[in-house]
């Protein structure tokens, strides 16, 4: 803001100017000095405070005209008019104010001089009313002291009176039996009584009233403990006792193990009647064994049917009526008449800060649970008790009526544990139901499958002792029990599980309180019966066809296939997505069946030096009479399935593929280390015009398909275990007697005859490989041998 | 370039395929031919890695046809064969030591229109005498030795070799004969590399034991290990308990030799027998079967492999936390699994084989002689080195 910071060439008069100005206005003018000497600096100017009269006159003269100093000297003048004039009249004004001024002010002088003198008597009437006043009250102190003293005594002596007339009036109400008015009477007399004890008369009168409020307390407390009395009284009752200033605690115990004693007597009566039915159970179960209806479907009558019910002395239905006849019904009352007692009741004076209903809401609880929890163990154990499955409608209505007995509990007692752990108890009954229903299941699934087994053992092994002495003719008589058995096995399985799917529907029906629940609505259904039930089951029948499948193979074949066809079969019925496995295991059991004794064969003989062959090998017979049982057994639980067309001869149609001419080419003279290229030429010319051949594609569900499988992987077999070997000629030639066999037989059962040649093609193909001296044999003698064979 | 390169090289009907075990630097497999009728070959394959290109060279076994063949592991020159020797009507399998002449290399590759050149013939060490014992299944050499050890496997018997006087003579030093009941004759065996080379696994009809060579007693046995026969074992070369087998119940297990009541792990993927189980020597969660379904199967068993399983993050990974953040995306769902199925054979696969050289690189042989090599996945190599 000083002038030494601004710029010269920046206008700096201008800025002055204003600065000195607002510094003026605001008293400023020490601070800026240099302001002040620029202006002093400037002594011309008219307005400025430094204005020097001689400066400027002597300026003018110099710097203006005659003319000019003419005109600046008639302004000047009629400015200094304007200014006198203007001056003049300011001074008149003021002076007319300040007249007027000084008129108001006197004037107000000789009003506040009036106003004095009337307060002044004012306070002189004041002072003697005052007087006045003091004069009265004196003059009737005496009088109304008399008055006080004759009332206090009035009221002392009604007082008296009514403590000396107290016993004799208890006693009188205690002969009335107006309790009520005794026990108030006494109230109010009490501290009286008690703050004057150390007077002789007084203290009379309160041991009097002592005696008699005691016998008063006795008598209410028999009442009390009678509890006959209706509950009207008894409410009563407790009230008075409870201003007796008996403690509430005490009362309530001692209402509740009345009470428990009561309920206590209901549960033994409920426990030995567990324990009865108990004995009986065991005592007359095998009698009652024999109850019409209750297994019409058991296959045989070996099997221990699990649907038989326990029969216990008392039925559950019963046993839990009576149970909530007794004890729910009794218990109900007891909480009843304890809320209107203890908790429901209006409370007064100093009782209410006592938090009775608190502690006694809490008692009650405890009472409540230890009884229910006693109960409910019973009930636990009688349900346990019912390991039975058939008569599912009589637990369920118990259940019901048990469920809907302990609503009306919760009603009463809304926070109580009692409801919900009655509905666990409900659920878990249930749940345990449906276990034991999977269990029964099994078991009967287990059983069924025996007689399955022992069914199909019978035939098998006269089979197998009718195919070890030379016949296989027997095999027919077996076979035709397959779809029977099947059918029946589904049929009996089907069925049970349809009771038992009717049974547990029982749980959810409409009139039932609990099927309400959110575990009934939901889970129940999906968890319990369709997760925990149906489909536990059907993943234990899968299972155990599983297991059979496993053992077979660990054991070597030693489940009939059959068996496991007949689970593949049941499973598809059930569940479309487990087959597959069960099947290629069936398919599987079944190749190892056909290739073991194949393989064994192999590896017994000697190949580089067997006897030039005369027949075809017994071993073969029996792959062909295998496959041919095999496929017996498919087709009675398959369908057909898709094969491919065959030409009009399909047996004669194979002897061109091992025609000799071609054989010759194949394994003869062409074999020379010159020319390498060539076996592997042809060989690979054939496999280029015939398709490449999935040996292992997936199976389905038909018997065209599963035979193929079957077929195809034995043979592949087959061939690994001849490319493993070194041959002779004759071994060869067995070989190619053999395959020619399999060729005339086989090809019927597989879905594409090409591959049954293509595989037989490529075993004596390698067969030709692995001997050390190729030399095929004719084509007419290996018919002659097959056709003979 | 392309992810799975596949060769193709033909040879005659064949079985025997091994690595060569001392070659650190070609990629080379060695094929042994199988013919009854004409002289049997041993074919050296070349792969060249730069230029795609198979070399084949050839060497003449005319002691008969190879069942087997391995190479020893310090003398890339010297390999043994099992082949079958036909005398007075009776097949008998012997095994010997061989070396490869040393021109072999120099320019002796066959060529499709040269079948008049006459391919050089192995140079016969020494044979290891079975006359006694009967046919061997196979030769075994100490996994990383100095070559100078191989164990025959013999009928039933497990027969111990030193080889002396630069591997011209054999001499048993222990043996071990397994007795009992039932199919005895020894259809696979193993060399563990682990316990310093004191311990192999052999295989005969559906068990595998375990034989200390110390004391050459049994310590270990596996009865049933599979449905039927075993055909084939390997040792997890980073986890000394733990080996695969396979066989003819189309399964492939996993073992710990602790705990043999149970399979540690099974696959079930192949629909035929499985001859022939591989472990790559580096990174053993890779593993290499192949079937007479002419399938091979790579499959990535990272759930019981030496490599951490699981997420593990380094420190300094987590510095530069959002590059890691996505690495950890993609390398998280390693699961076992399989990684391919390799259909181009056509006829049953009887070995297969990783290389020696290039851990990422494996060849499988089928019996018409088609020899495939197939590399990694690339993307799956780059997730298991990064």
């Amino acid at each position: 803001m000083s002038s030494a910071t601004t710029p010269p060439d920046s206008d700096p008069n201008g800025r002055r100017r204003i600065h000195s100005m607002l510094k003026l206005y605001y008293g400023l003018n020490e601070e800026g000095k240099a302001a002040d000497q620029a202006e002093s600096l400037d002594p011309c100017d008219i307005n400025g405070p430094h204005f020097d009269p001689e400066v400027y006159l002597n300026k003018l003269r110099k710097e203006c005209s005659l003319g000019e100093l003419m005109d600046h000297e008639s302004c000047m003048v009629k400015q200094i008019r304007s200014l006198d004039s203007d001056m003049q009249t300011l001074v008149y004004e003021n002076y007319n104010k300040f007249i007027s001024a000084t008129d108001t002010i006197r004037k107000m002088k000789n009003d506040f001089k009036k106003m004095e003198d009337e307060m002044d008597c004012l306070s002189a009437n004041m002072a003697s009313i005052t007087e006045f006043s003091a004069r009265i009250s004196g003059t009737l102190q005496d009088q109304h002291a008399q008055i006080t003293k004759l009332s206090g005594v009035h009221t002392l002596l009604r007082k008296l009176q009514f403590l000396f007339e107290l016993p004799a009036r208890l006693n009188k109400c205690l002969e009335l039996q107006a309790y009520a008015q005794a026990v108030s009477a006494h109230r109010r007399a009490r501290c009286v009584l008690q703050q004057y004890s150390h007077m002789p008369s007084f203290r009379g009168i309160q041991d009097d009233c002592h005696v008699i409020m005691e016998q008063l307390a006795q008598q209410l407390r028999q009442k009390f403990r009678d509890g006959g009395s209706s509950a009207k009284d008894l409410s009563e009752c407790v009230e008075l006792l409870l201003q007796l200033d008996e403690p509430a605690e005490e009362l309530c115990d001692k209402f509740l193990s009345h009470a428990q004693s009561r309920l206590e007597a209901d549960l033994q009566g409920l426990e030995a009647e567990l324990k009865d039915s108990a004995v009986t159970d065991t005592g007359g179960g095998s009698v009652q064994k024999t109850s019409p209806g209750s297994n019409p479907v058991s296959p045989s009558s070996s099997v221990i049917n699990p649907f038989l019910s326990p029969t216990a002395g008392t039925d559950i239905l019963e046993f839990i009526d009576r149970g909530c006849n007794e004890f729910v019904s009794s218990l109900c009352l007891v909480i009843a008449s304890y809320q209107e007692l203890f908790i429901n009741r209006p409370q007064e004076g100093e009782l209410a800060s006592k938090n009775i209903p608190e502690m006694a809401n809490g008692k009650l609880h405890v009472f409540v649970d230890t009884l229910a929890a006693r109960y409910f163990s019973l009930v636990e154990r009688r349900i346990q008790e019912e390991k039975g499955v058939s008569d599912n409608s009589l637990l369920v209505r118990a259940l019901d009526r048990f469920h809907r007995r302990l609503q009306a509990i919760s009603k009463l007692l809304p926070g109580s544990a009692v409801p919900s752990h009655g509905t666990e108890i409900v659920v878990q009954a249930a749940r345990q139901r449906i276990k034991q229903y999977l269990s029964a299941l099994q078991t009967f699934y287990h059983d069924s499958l025996t007689d399955v087994r022992q069914a199909l053992a019978a035939p098998r092994l006269a089979v197998g002792g009718a195919s070890a002495s030379g016949g296989g003719a027997s095999s027919k008589d077996a076979t035709p029990s397959l779809p029977e058995l099947l059918a029946s096995l589904s049929n009996f399985i089907l069925n049970q599980l349809k009771s038992v799917l009717a049974s547990v529907h029982l749980f959810t029906a409409k009139d039932i309180t609990f099927s309400n629940k959110p575990y009934f609505k939901g889970e129940f259904c999906s968890q319990g019966v369709r997760e925990g039930l149906v489909v536990s089951f059907i993943k234990f029948i899968c299972q155990s066809s599983r297991q059979y499948c496993e053992s077979a193979g660990d054991r070597g074949g030693s489940t009939p296939p059959a068996l496991l066809l007949l689970l593949s079969r049941l499973c598809l019925d059930y569940e479309t997505s487990t087959i597959s496995y069960i099947l290629t295991l069936t398919d599987e059991q079944s190749c190892s069946e056909i290739t073991e004794p194949l393989c064994l064969l192999l590896d017994n003989i000697y190949w580089v030096n067997t006897i030039e062959p005369r027949n075809v090998r017994a071993v073969m017979k029996r792959v062909v009479e295998d496959t041919t049982s095999i496929d017996v057994q498919v087709g009675l639980l398959y369908e057909e399935g898709v094969r491919k067309a065959h030409s009009s001869d399909s047996s004669k149609r194979t002897f061109s593929v091992y025609s000799s001419s071609r054989q010759q080419i194949r394994y003869a003279p062409s074999y020379t280390p010159s020319a390498p290229m060539d076996t592997n030429l042809l060989s690979n010319i054939h496999k280029l015009f015939s398709e490449r051949i999935d040996i292992f594609s997936p199976v389905e569900f038909n018997k065209v398909s599963v035979l193929t499988g079957i077929i195809k992987i034995s043979l592949k077999t087959f061939l690994e275990c001849v490319r493993l070997r070194t041959f002779g000629r004759y071994g060869l030639q067995q070989i190619q007697v053999d395959c020619h066999y399999l060729q005339m037989y086989l090809w019927r059962f597989v879905s594409d005859e090409n591959l049954v040649h293509f595989l037989l093609d490529e075993i004596v193909c390698s067969a030709a490989h692995r001997c050390l001296d190729p030399s095929p044999m004719e084509q007419s003698v290996i018919e002659v041998i097959c056709e003979r064979g | 370039f392309v992810n799975k390169l596949q060769y193709l090289a033909r040879i005659d009907r064949a079985r025997a395929l091994t690595a060569q075990t001392a070659e650190t630097d070609a990629i080379r497999f060695l094929v042994g031919t199988q013919s009854l009728k004409f002289d049997n070959q041993i074919h050296i394959i070349d792969f060249d890695d730069e230029n795609n290109v198979i070399n084949k060279s050839v060497l003449l076994h005319d002691a008969g046809e190879i069942w087997h063949i391995s190479g020893s592991p310090a003398d890339k020159a010297v390999l043994t064969t099992c082949y079958s020797k036909t005398s007075e009507s009776r097949v008998l399998t012997c095994a010997a030591v061989w070396r490869m002449p040393p021109e072999w290399e120099s320019g002796n590759h066959e060529s499709p229109d040269d079948s008049s050149n006459n391919p050089q013939t192995l140079e016969l060490l020494c044979h290891l005498d079975n006359t006694a014992h009967g046919s061997v299944a196979c030769v075994l050499w100490e996994p990383m030795g100095d070559g100078k050890r191989v164990i025959s496997l013999a009928e039933n018997h497990v027969l111990l070799w030193d080889l002396q006087e630069s591997s011209t003579k054999a001499t048993i030093s222990s043996s071990a004969t397994l007795e009992g009941k039932g199919q005895l004759k020894f259809t696979a065996g193993k060399w563990s590399p682990h316990h310093n080379n004191t311990q192999l696994a052999t295989a005969n009809d559906t068990a595998i034991r375990g034989w200390d060579l110390r004391s050459m007693s049994q310590i270990y046995c596996i009865e049933n290990a599979h449905g039927q026969l075993v055909r084939d074992l390997d040792f997890n070369p980073n986890k000394q308990y733990y080996l695969a087998s396979c066989g003819d119940d189309c399964k492939v297990k996993f073992w710990d030799v602790r705990h043999i009541n149970e399979p540690v792990k099974c696959l079930e993927e192949h629909s035929h027998w499985v001859w022939s189980v591989r472990y790559n020597h580096s990174h053993d969660q890779l593993l290499l079967t192949g079937s007479s379904d002419s399938r091979v199967i790579l499959s990535n068993m990272v759930s019981i492999s030496s490599e951490p399983f699981g997420h593990l993050v380094d420190d300094d990974e987590l510095s530069d936390n959002e590059e890691s953040q996505q690495e950890d995306k993609g390398k998280e769902p390693l699961q076992d699994s399989i990684i391919a199925t390799y259909e181009e054979h056509e006829d049953s696969v009887y070995a297969v084989e990783w290389s020696a050289a290039d851990p990422w690189l494996f060849a499988s042989l089928s019996y018409d002689g088609r020899l495939v090599i197939n590399r990694v996945p690339r993307a799956l190599k780059y997730r298991i080195l990064l």
